[in-house]
């Protein structure tokens, strides 16, 4: 069994799996965050996603979030899992499972996992479309880094 | 030789996933004008790209050399 708890994979994620990897008997509260492939973007229609990631990278990237949440709220334990590949609509995409003593503490740390992933984690997201396909990144093109990382970035 | 690595749009533009460069050693922004001058057709991607080196984020001034790696990295978007 896996017991890595900052994966990428090109399989079904099993969201028990990832909950398994959090349990604690400190723990009072398990906070799952599951995201799924949506159809309607800005009412365009979606077929599927693929996605494509650095994968050595994004596992590392993944690791220093979960050690970021430890920082911040040293008791949580975190497990996440971003899947690769083609994805149909509702298909799971990314799994986050945080525990901690207390509730508050699971939503925030929860949601903090989700938007680091969306700053730092070498993962990209490709949607098609009836009439055509665009990667997807910084779609407002209001973003440059001009010093090759991304602003605020910490390294570990 | 030095490892380039590129993703998403960026590799789609210059239809090359990997390419080796031939180099013993060289800083990122060297690197980066060799690219440009190789692939014109991908100049927007590189320049919005982010760096790695040896899979950590890393700056324009960075000296690479041979057996390291560095990516180009296009604006993500995982999650």
């Amino acid at each position: 069994m896996n017991e890595k708890k900052f994966t990428i994979t090109d399989q079904p994620i099993n969201v028990e799996t990832i909950i398994q990897k959090v349990v604690h008997p400190h723990a009072g509260a398990i906070n799952t965050f599951i995201g799924t492939v949506r159809e309607l973007t800005h009412g365009k229609r979606t077929l599927y996603l693929e996605y494509e990631a650095y994968v050595v990278m994004a596992e590392r990237k993944l690791s220093q979030i979960g050690k970021e949440i430890k920082q911040k709220w040293p008791e949580a334990r975190v497990a996440i899992e971003h899947r690769i590949g083609r994805l149909e609509i509702s298909d799971i995409a990314v799994v986050i499972a945080v525990s901690t003593p207390h509730r508050a503490d699971s939503y925030e740390a929860s949601r903090y996992a989700i938007e680091r992933i969306k700053e730092i984690v070498p993962i990209w997201k490709k949607e098609h479309w009836e009439n055509g396909q665009m990667w997807i990144g910084d779609q407002q093109e209001t973003t440059a880094y001009p010093t090759g990382k991304p602003e605020g970035l910490e390294n570990d | 030789m030095i490892k380039i690595l590129m993703f998403a749009g960026l590799a789609e533009k210059c239809n090359k996933h990997e390419i080796k460069y031939d180099k013993q050693q060289s800083t990122v922004e060297e690197i980066k004008k060799w690219l440009l001058d190789q692939f014109p057709q991908a100049a927007e991607e590189l320049n919005r790209a982010m760096i790695a080196v040896n899979e950590e984020y890393a700056d324009h001034q960075t000296t690479l050399h041979t057996g390291d790696s560095v990516a180009f990295i296009p604006p993500v978007s995982g999650g």
